[in-house]
């Protein structure tokens, strides 16, 4: 087994340090090192975007990431979206628009969603396909998902 | 408030609410806010003290005798528990048993844990390790080594059922019509429906297409991997927390296959990511079970890559079909054929016999013959997959069906409309229908602006198709405590994959002229309540939300004959209305009646149902498309789905259903599909390579719900999860002909095969392409 090193970072805004394996992904340090299972792995390699997370303030795939890359970085995750224990507009939109069926790749989406909106806070509708075509849904067709992003993009507008 | 805003699309086709309080509402489900916060935990999420990982080791061949497998080398590695073969599962017998997923025979489902004797398929699972953590017990798995008599392969119907044939299972007989064959054959049944005259219904007709079509395997794509963690306990209690569609199929699929009792093991189902069919069968829970007893009754936990979901899970079946329709002059089926031959994996078991019901659903045909054919491929053993069996079949039939109706010059609607089946016409299987709303849909769609509108464009086509689904009832259980503030804990045992919390609450709720609110829905392990079948065949808004209003009923009879005791008056006397009771002068809203009528004991209902009478679903589509000549990718412009939903309980999750339905009919119509090179290696197994649809590919998908209430149920439910799926590639194929003049006999409508039959057809296509290639 190979040994561990220790990883500083900044992990939804508060400072922390874990210890991973270096072959250990961003996502499996997320889920496994650190108890943050909101970001899910459909795929493994950069395919479905259930694992997205916002990294110094770029959308990547976390299983494509390796854990000791985050060093001195900062990464935002599924559950460091809601702010000051309110749920975020998206997370709100996304319940009432009906945007997920069975839900594991809602985290993905409202984190692309919410990097979408902190680039471009009024995109077209082609502009949010075009933008959440990294993540796969296959529950919804995708209508409501695009529906409740553009219902927030509207209501901040 | 968010928690009743009406913030659907969808229109409501017939009178809409029919004075319901709850019904026809779009409030927020109870599991939500854990779901758009990442805290739900499904089945990877699962974590405990001394968990141990899971590694499957699998074939890579695709048919293949094993010779031995030494596993020496794995258990010598530092970190691994557990090492576990084909050689730890009990002997199964050649027998057939109902496990609550359909018959199966019980050797085959053992040997698709891991296999004994012969490896059927490239990904079938040989052996598995668990180790300290998932990285050690994926080296242990590559470890082992197994000696392998490489096979020739089978991979499709013409291959399976040649005369020099290789078979891959030496006690295999045909099946036909209940007489066993004497010959080894590939071939694992063949059944017929029959009625009226076909050849007569063929003499007499005005017109006949007779065409055949093929289609491909495709997988049901939920981008939830299978994971399962068990803990096989020191005293032999046996726990499995899985993603299931149905925790009763996984007990009893886990039991037979490990020869133990089923008081010993509890299925804990876990939030699920998906299903669509493909979470029925189970993959690695028994492996889990195994490794946790040979590793000193410590928890492990397998999780299966997105590649071994791909190469060893789902898929459905692809086949070849034969569709020969004829008519009369005015346009109306004289006869009809339809010929499946159906590939059921490495094991028997396509979705054929349900594809035989779909075929030719839609129409009223008195003199028709529908032939099905099982046959075994060294592909992964199918599972069911959204209405399984119909996409293929409908497909060939929805395209001969436009076919005839351009050569009769009429409209494809009236055709249908002309057509179409009604109450007490009868299914190719001689099923009668009670109300149905068949030509309801078709008029939605005739009347649509959709439909109304003109197309205009070169490359660009309309087409539109019909599909039917059976619908299922299957047995539910679940009960209901009053809470003495007057909320009610709802227990029910069908898994949530797209909001049926929500809508089985919503039926008690209304039962019990409560609110929405009011109800706790939570969905319980196999230890807390009675059986229950799978989440599928769109059956449980239908037959758990019936538990759930019977459930309604028990508690406010109850209740009444509580209060006439409190109140001196006779039961009868206690009326219930607007959520008050009342009876003489005394009156009492429900709140407080919850409080009073449990001062000197608790109340609690249970209900078991399993209803019969379930209603069948329509579903009636229009595509407009435009096909790209340089590349022959086709562009989705419009889509609309009229479908009748008996009655919508949750609007939102009805119209959910009917976009993701019809989402993932266009994936298998324009780009899905299982490619495999000559020895029979998957060669596609990730996302990035089985190409399903993203959003960037779809247009908004508009819904119309048709609402035909079906008459036995107390709110008109009918099933409304799978018939969505039926008609996409039949309305696709019908665009494609309008905006290519090819009609295509094959499926995926992919790029590459939409060029060649443009080709083959001397279409005119774009200057880059070669003539005569």
């Amino acid at each position: 087994m190979a040994k561990k090193i220790a990883v500083e970072t900044t992990l939804n805004g508060e400072e922390t340090i874990f210890l991973c394996e270096p072959r250990q992904t961003l996502l499996e340090a997320l889920r496994d090192n650190l108890g943050l299972i909101g970001s899910k792995e459909g795929c493994g390699n950069g395919n479905c975007g259930a694992c997205n997370v916002i990294l110094d303030g770029v959308l990547v795939n976390s299983c494509l990431v390796l854990a000791p890359e985050i060093e001195g970085r900062s990464v935002v995750t599924i559950e460091g979206i809601a702010e000051d224990g309110e749920l975020h507009p998206l997370q709100q939109k996304f319940l009432e628009h009906a945007s997920l069926q069975c839900g594991i790749c809602t985290p993905g989406f409202i984190v692309s969603a919410k990097s979408l909106l902190d680039d471009n806070p009024d995109p077209s509708e082609h502009d949010v396909r075009l933008w959440l075509a990294g993540n796969l849904c296959r529950c919804t067709g995708y209508d409501k998902i695009v529906r409740a992003v553009l219902d927030v993009a509207e209501s901040d507008a | 408030m968010a928690g009743t805003k009406q913030n659907g699309t969808g229109k409501l086709a017939a009178n809409g609410q029919n004075g319901y309080k709850v019904i026809g509402t779009r409030p927020v489900r109870p599991d939500g806010v854990d779901k758009v916060t990442g805290r739900a935990v499904y089945a990877a999420d699962v974590q405990m003290t001394g968990l141990l990982h899971g590694f499957v080791l699998r074939s890579p061949h695709a048919h293949a005798n094993i010779r031995s497998i030494d596993t020496s080398k794995a258990e010598a590695l530092p970190g691994v528990r557990a090492v576990v073969t084909a050689a730890d599962l009990p002997v199964a017998e050649d027998k057939i048993e109902d496990l609550g997923e359909g018959a199966i025979n019980l050797k085959y489902l053992s040997d698709n844990i891991l296999a004994h004797e012969k490896a059927l398929y490239h990904g079938h699972a040989v052996a598995a390790v668990a180790a300290v953590n998932p990285h050690v017990a994926q080296e242990a798995a590559e470890l082992i080594e197994v000696d392998y008599e490489v096979l020739p392969p089978v991979m499709t119907v013409d291959d399976a059922l040649a005369d020099d044939a290789p078979i891959l299972l030496d006690t295999l007989r045909t099946d036909s019509m209940g007489e066993i064959g004497t010959e080894q054959t590939n071939l694992a049944s063949f059944f017929r429906h029959q009625r009226g005259d076909l050849d007569a219904g063929f003499a007499g007709a005005h017109l006949v297409v007779d065409r055949t079509y093929r289609t491909e395997t495709v997988h049901q794509g939920y981008i939830e991997p299978h994971a399962a963690t068990a803990l096989y306990s020191a005293d032999g209690q046996i726990t499995i927390w899985t993603s299931t569609q149905g925790s009763f199929a996984v007990r009893g699929q886990v039991c037979e296959i490990l020869q133990i009792p089923v008081s010993r093991l509890k299925v804990v189902p876990t939030e699920i990511g998906g299903g669509f069919g493909g979470k029925i069968n189970v993959y690695v829970e028994p492996v889990a079970v195994l490794l946790s007893q040979k590793a000193g009754h410590e928890p492990v936990k397998v999780i299966m890559s997105r590649a071994d979901v791909l190469a060893a899970t789902g898929p459905t079946s692809g086949s070849n079909v034969r569709v020969k329709i004829g008519v009369d002059a005015n346009g109306k089926i004289s006869a009809a054929l339809a010929e499946l031959y159906y590939e059921a994996g490495a094991y028997p078991g396509s979705p054929v016999g349900a594809a035989a019901n779909v075929s030719l659903a839609p129409y009223a045909i008195d003199n028709l013959q529908v032939d099905g054919y099982d046959i075994v491929v060294n592909r992964p053993r199918s599972a069911a997959y959204r209405a399984p069996g119909g996409t293929n079949v409908a497909f060939a039939v929805e395209s001969v069906v436009d076919e005839l109706a351009e050569k009769l010059g009429m409209d494809p609607a009236e055709f249908r409309i002309l057509n179409g089946a009604k109450e007490n016409d009868r299914r190719p299987d001689g099923l009668q229908y009670a109300r149905i709303g068949q030509i309801e849909t078709v008029e939605a769609i005739r009347d649509s602006e959709h439909y109304q509108s003109s197309l205009e464009g070169k490359y660009r086509g309309r087409g539109i198709a019909s599909g039917y689904w059976n619908n299922w009832g299957g047995q539910s259980s679940a009960t209901a405590v009053l809470n003495p503030d007057g909320t009610v804990n709802l227990n029910e045992a069908s898994t949530d994959i797209g909001g049926t919390r929500a809508s089985i609450a919503m039926q008690l709720a209304e039962a019990m002229d409560i609110e929405y609110e009011m109800v706790k829905a939570r969905v319980v392990d196999t230890d807390t309540v009675s059986y229950n079948d799978v989440t599928g065949g769109s059956r449980t808004t239908f037959a758990t939300g019936l538990a759930a209003y019977n459930l309604g009923q028990q508690l406010i009879k109850e209740m009444k004959s509580r209060l006439a005791d409190q109140w001196d008056v006779g039961a009868g006397d206690v009326s219930y209305e607007d959520g008050t009771f009342s009876a003489g002068g005394e009156s009492l809203p429900f709140v407080e009646a919850a409080g009073l009528v449990q001062r000197e004991e608790p109340l609690m209902a249970s209900s078991t149902v399993h209803p019969q009478d379930f209603g069948p679903g329509f579903s009636t589509q229009c595509v407009d498309i435009e096909v790209d000549p340089e590349t022959g990718k086709i562009t989705i412009l419009r889509y609309t789905i009229a479908q009748d939903v008996g009655k919508a309980i949750h609007p939102s999750y009805v119209e959910g259903q009917m976009q993701g339905g019809v989402a993932q009919g266009i994936g298998w119509a324009i780009n899905e599909e299982y490619i495999y090179d000559d020895e029979g290696h998957l060669l596609n197994a990730s996302l990035l390579d089985y190409r399903m649809p993203t959003a960037l590919d779809l247009p908004m998908i508009e819904t119309i719900m048709v609402e035909v209430p079906h008459p036995a149920h107390p709110y008109g439910v009918r099933g409304v999860g799978e018939v969505n799926i039926v008609p996409p590639a039949g309305a696709i194929a019908n665009a494609v002909y309008n905006a290519t003049g090819v009609r295509m006999d094959k499926l995926p409508i992919s790029p590459a095969n939409l060029l060649e039959a443009m080709w083959a057809q001397e279409v005119e296509t774009a200057e880059l392409v070669p003539g005569d290639d």
